[in-house]
């Protein structure tokens, strides 16, 4: 009896020595989701084992495009230069919806301060120099600002907060787009930079009248302050899930949801939102990776969205997970793709 | 019988078998460092190509938006903050290293050593986390405005007390590098001759004037070899210098402006630069920073060579 359960333990143990193994490689900002995902999709499909490195959304697309991880993930969607390396169709798959809030330390400032594009765009672009400006007291009447410089916070390394950060601020300030710019790292006018959402929390947090950006779950883990931002419709609003999840619903999305959601329409919309993507290649190799893969994606934009909310992201809307729902159907194996191992 | 016959051969093989393996590994060092540096200039070629050596070294601007990218910022970065350590490192290395070997009981001096040396090996984003959250603060509130306040009148302090920059990065820094100098300052002194030193004791020299001239005068090379190995390592050091320079790409003649350095822009652009062109300027700076360190190691290997020469 001992010996026939010795041989069911090690018959059972080989069974379950070779999960499928899928790797991926991309954007931090997602990285708290993915990670809670994948160990509770390891809980749903035991013989499923993904290995995610956060390693940046460029060393993601880059990784991809070298075929050395089955999946990439991204804040900002490749551009056409980056696409025209492939010679397989790169699917961009929404996964969720995060927000860049503006955050500050104005020791006795207790209610939020209220901000609209132009004087956002203003502080960073240096133009706004002292919190008791007379635009920053227009639009906060009844609060005692403080006489003192506005020290700026920027991210010193390349990501994608800076990416969704400042492709809104060009968007709203057209001086913003002639001398900044839009990337992952610009040259920002002024103020100090430090590396990591760890390294703007830290100039802020130490520092009276310091402002930066940083990613919601971040302010809301470290109860940092955040500003209220004036959308498109006139209104302030404050950055939370909701707000986010209403960015994504006045934008027209397309067919393949490469698609800005900043300064986005809605009433209620928060204006520094984005979607964050994975990114497969279309015609994959290994059919056995495929379908996994293919599972997997369909697991996380059905009943992987209901982990989102406690860690700070937005789920998609119904309407538009179903769609891309679609476009993960869409993913095959074919033995003559040269791609994806 | 045939045992006995076997034996030396077989030693002879192995003789042969080793000398080989260490002729091997004495090749491979070499190849490591011909491949790196070989492949730094493969990656960094466009950018060079592009805006010409001179020009990639001298440019002052580093967007990546426009994709224009100089190097100069973080060169003055890197040299600026890496002499400054050594400015405040280096005398209080060599006092630690004369009260060790010199003055300091042996028993207190087993201890002291041991303690320095602990320094080395606290790893350099732990020094980096203790910058910005307990030396930050104090710069700032503590150092930077009083000096601010008296010594407006020279170009060297000026611009608002943010606690980070140029010069908390230098005092990391120092703080960094004085095991180092103060090891390699222990062994030099350790080579003067003891009959030196009694010597001019002996001569009616006080202990001062004993220590003058009988260990430091003559030292003076070695120590200069010392620093100059404590600015290698200053120059290379990224996580600590990045978490407290302020990683702004400018040159100011203020120490307490915010700044950047070689080292701390590759640790912050590599992940997310997309683009080839970026990714080419930053293995360029790679390839400057590697060149840097390897002419300064080398410069102070050199001395230490000819002055351990010199006393035998």
């Amino acid at each position: 009896m001992k010996k026939f359960l010795a041989i069911c333990t090690l018959a059972s143990a080989s069974a379950m020595a070779a999960p499928t193994l899928i790797n991926g490689a991309g954007a931090t900002f997602p990285f708290p989701l993915y990670s809670k995902w994948f160990s509770e999709y390891a809980k749903v499909k035991p013989g499923v084992q993904v290995n995610y490195n956060s390693i940046g959304s460029g060393g993601g697309i880059r990784q991809l495009l070298d075929n050395t991880v089955h999946f990439g993930a991204s804040d900002a969607p490749m551009t056409s230069e980056e696409e025209s390396k492939s010679t397989v169709k790169v699917l961009h798959v929404p996964t969720v919806m995060g927000s860049v809030v503006v955050t500050y330390n104005l020791p006795g400032v207790t209610k939020a301060l209220r901000l609209s594009p132009d004087t956002v765009a203003g502080i960073f672009l240096g133009k706004i120099a002292k919190w008791d400006d007379a635009k920053i007291a227009a639009e906060n009447p009844g609060v005692a600002l403080p006489k003192t410089a506005i020290l700026v916070a920027t991210r010193s390394d390349g990501s994608g907060t800076t990416a969704i950060f400042t492709d809104y601020l060009a968007k709203v300030s057209p001086e913003w787009k002639s001398k900044v710019g839009a990337g992952k790292s610009v040259k920002w006018p002024v103020g100090l930079s430090g590396k990591g959402n760890e390294g703007v929390t830290g100039l802020v947090k130490q520092t009276p009248g310091a402002v930066g950006y940083v990613e919601l779950i971040y302010a809301l883990s470290n109860k940092l302050p955040v500003a209220e931002i004036k959308n498109v419709a006139g209104n302030y609003v404050m950055p939370s899930i909701e707000s986010t999840t209403a960015a994504a619903q006045g934008v027209q999305i397309p067919e393949d949801f490469k698609v800005s959601i900043t300064n986005a329409s809605g009433k209620k919309a928060y204006s520094i939102a984005a979607f964050t993507y994975l990114l497969v290649y279309e015609k994959m190799k290994d059919p056995a990776v495929t379908a996994e893969l293919v599972a997997l994606m369909k697991w996380a934009l059905t009943d992987g969205q209901k982990f989102a909310k406690d860690l700070g992201y937005a789920p998609l809307p119904a309407a538009l997970a179903k769609r891309a729902l679609g476009a993960v159907a869409k993913v095959k194996a074919e033995a003559s793709a040269n791609v994806a191992r | 019988m045939p045992f006995a016959r076997k034996r030396p051969k077989d030693i002879n093989a192995g003789d042969r078998r080793f000398l080989m393996g260490m002729r091997l590994s004495g090749i491979a060092v070499l190849l490591l460092l011909l491949s790196l540096l070989f492949y730094l200039y493969r990656l960094a070629a466009p950018a060079l190509e592009r805006f010409g050596v001179w020009n990639f070294l001298r440019g002052r601007d580093w967007n990546a938006v426009e994709e224009i990218y100089g190097a100069l910022p973080f060169l003055y970065g890197t040299l600026l903050s890496s002499l400054l350590a050594l400015f405040f490192a280096v005398p209080i290395s060599i006092g630690v290293a004369l009260f060790l070997n010199d003055i300091a009981p042996r028993r207190l001096a087993t201890l002291l050593g041991f303690l320095v040396e602990m320094l080395a090996a606290i790893p350099s984003v732990v020094y980096g986390l203790w910058g910005l959250f307990v030396f930050v603060p104090f710069m700032r509130q503590y150092i930077q405005p009083p000096l601010l306040q008296y010594f407006d009148f020279l170009p060297l302090f000026e611009g608002a007390p943010y606690g980070v920059g140029l010069l908390t990065a230098s005092f990391i820094l120092a703080v960094m590098i004085i095991p180092t100098i103060t090891a390699i300052s222990r062994e030099i002194f350790r080579t003067v001759p003891a009959v030196q030193r009694e010597g001019a004791l002996a001569l009616g020299a006080t202990r001062w004037e004993a220590l003058r001239l009988a260990v430091l005068k003559p030292s003076t090379i070695g120590l200069f070899a010392a620093g100059v190995l404590g600015l290698g390592r200053a120059m290379g050091e990224t996580m600590a210098v990045t978490m407290v320079i302020g990683n702004r790409p400018d040159i100011s003649t203020s120490l307490l402006a915010p700044a950047h350095s070689m080292a701390s822009v590759l640790a912050n652009e590599y992940a997310e630069a997309t683009s080839d062109l970026h990714m080419s300027a930053l293995a360029g700076i790679g390839l400057a920073l590697f060149l840097l360190s390897f002419v300064v190691n080398a410069s102070a290997r050199l001395v230490i060579w000819r002055v351990g020469r010199a006393w035998k």
